[in-house]
């Protein structure tokens, strides 16, 4: 088979840009969808208040063409890449075009600098400096496009981290899961109602990993695979749902829009966990870039395949066994 | 607070704000501002209180609304902004520097994200005069963005940067803001905490605590963590 053309460099900028400003501005369906269910049931008159001004804020960013919230958070990208994909001026060219357009979005959609160096505080007013923006990459048999995903997740609150043991069970699960929801949910820091992610299993960073990515990289309603980790995800929704808090803080049962988990194989004598709440603006965009020049955007990252949640040695693609069972 | 339907009040003030607009404001109102506002964080807090620069503009006859904010906007090459969206950052990280910042601005309105303690309304605001309104959400960048009518000004921006400087803006029907403190000190947020602490321990009932416990400032659900 010959080689699929080189995607180009230029396009790559320019998907990047697109999904910069497209995330900024346009709620995601399947968030929109889920809030508005919420907002129909909810019975705390202060947390009806506050997702009937969200829906409103929506509108008013996609009329206007101006970011749903002002703070930007901290963009990142999620890359995907087909095994078969060939990138014009290689990897170092796609991570340049990818630190061109966080600058030049930034500037012109315009998105709040907020990336700042975290001791002189000093701020180069365009989301790029060391180590930002980060860039995530993962790859997809029998594929030769790119995917270039941009999150735009809060910074500071909704985040923790524990070890637990597996003595501890799901009982453990859910205090940690409680424990993070009631310490960020008072007066709203978490921006709730969220989709909370929750990494279980790895290492500390992989948990820490696997739980934002749950978070922003998979869409309301979407279940994890495995029926044991899809119930836990149905009865965490719930749980947040019955603490008695809703948007801000107030009283109220809009919490969690979803609850997604994404588990990694771990120490023998750990059960490690991570929660990751993606807030009241969820920003995400993704373009696929194909070889012939087409840039699809949609705003479901499609990051977890059955590859990336690979449990063998060997990698056997659906194309390739359908081949040999034939 | 709420009125029997489930509509909540609202209230459009003009600012500079006055002391009897804010007698009449009920915790839960919904209000809409008019007018000045500057914005002032961590670094304009810093600069004028810790390094002892003076404000860069009068404040006290400009306006007595600081917007604890940083605009998502650029710079135009002709030296004119373009203002996208405003959402606020939370507020209780501010808590050290109010005191006296209330005393220097001559601030009655803060506008903000999260509110404080009922302590500090308490030692802070209500001696002051003064009041918090909180943004919703978070947050309504897209709405508070269309309430900006004009920047008068960004002082401090070429080396506080585009997030810290001390922007100028006039606004109208700037909001929705709701009032989370009142002149009494009391919080829209810790009647809220009240309400919802009572269920706490229901929730963790039955649920045994984990093999390996941790050092923190507190294992009681009901406290709050800020300040």
């Amino acid at each position: 088979m010959p080689h699929a053309p080189k995607i180009a460099a230029d396009r790559i900028e320019e998907a990047a840009h697109t999904v910069m400003a497209k995330a900024g501005i346009e709620i995601p369906d399947d968030y929109l969808h889920g809030i508005q269910a919420m907002a129909s049931t909810e019975s705390g008159d202060l947390s009806a208040f506050v997702l009937r001004a969200m829906l409103e804020n929506w509108e008013a960013a996609k009329a206007d063409r101006r970011p749903m919230c002002a703070d930007t958070g901290v963009p990142r990208y999620y890359v995907k890449i087909g095994n078969e994909a060939r990138i014009e001026g290689g990897p170092v060219e796609l991570e340049r075009r990818i630190r061109r357009a966080t600058a030049r979005a930034t500037h012109d959609v315009p998105l709040r600098p907020n990336r700042v160096h975290p001791l002189s505080r000093r701020d180069n007013d365009n989301n790029v400096g060391i180590n930002a923006p980060e860039i995530e990459y993962s790859f997809e048999p029998d594929a030769d496009w790119i995917d270039v995903t941009t999150v735009h997740k809060g910074g500071l609150f909704g985040t923790d981290y524990r070890m637990l043991f597996p003595a501890d069970g799901v009982d453990g699960i859910k205090r940690f899961y409680l424990d993070t929801l009631i310490a960020f949910g008072k007066r709203g820091l978490a921006c709730q109602p969220a989709i909370v992610g929750i990494g279980l299993g790895g290492s500390k960073d992989t948990c820490m990993v696997l739980g934002k990515q749950a978070a922003c990289l998979r869409v309301v309603g979407d279940r994890n695979p495995d029926p044991e980790i899809a119930a836990l995800e149905d009865e965490l929704k719930t749980l947040g749902n019955s603490i008695g808090m809703g948007a801000m803080g107030f009283v109220g049962s809009s919490m969690v829009v979803d609850c997604h988990i994404e588990v990694g194989y771990t120490h023998t004598g750990g059960m490690p966990m991570s929660v990751h709440c993606f807030c009241l603006s969820s920003r995400r965009a993704t373009a696929r870039l194909h070889p012939d020049g087409r840039i699809e955007y949609r705003t479901d990252p499609e990051w977890f395949t059955p590859y990336l949640r690979r449990d063998t040695v060997e990698w056997q693609s659906p194309a390739a066994s359908s081949k040999k069972s034939a | 607070m709420a009125e029997p339907s489930g509509k909540l009040k609202e209230v459009r003030l003009t600012t500079p704000v006055r002391h009897e607009d804010l007698r009449r404001l009920e915790l839960g109102d919904v209000v809409y501002l008019d007018g000045l506002i500057y914005t002032g964080r961590e670094s304009v807090y810093k600069r004028v209180l810790q390094d002892g620069v003076a404000p860069p503009v009068d404040l006290k006859a400009l306006t007595n609304v600081n917007f604890h904010c940083s605009p998502a906007a650029s710079r135009n090459a002709d030296g004119t902004f373009n203002v996208g969206a405003v959402t606020a950052t939370a507020s209780f990280r501010f808590s050290k520097w109010l005191p006296k910042w209330l005393e220097v601005s001559g601030a009655k309105v803060i506008v903000g994200k999260g509110g404080m303690s009922e302590q500090d309304y308490r030692d802070t605001f209500v001696p002051a005069g003064a009041v918090y309104l909180t943004t919703v959400g978070y947050g309504t960048g897209a709405l508070l963005g269309r309430g900006i009518k004009r920047v008068r000004d960004a002082h401090w921006i070429d080396d506080l940067g585009i997030a810290q400087a001390m922007w100028v803006f006039e606004v109208e029907k700037f909001g929705p803001l709701l009032v989370e403190s009142d002149l009494d000190g009391n919080s829209l947020f810790e009647r809220n905490n009240r309400i919802v602490n009572q269920g706490l321990a229901r929730l963790y009932e039955g649920l045994k605590p984990p093999s390996l416990a941790r050092y923190g400032e507190t294992d009681d659900r009901r406290d709050e963590l800020i300040g």
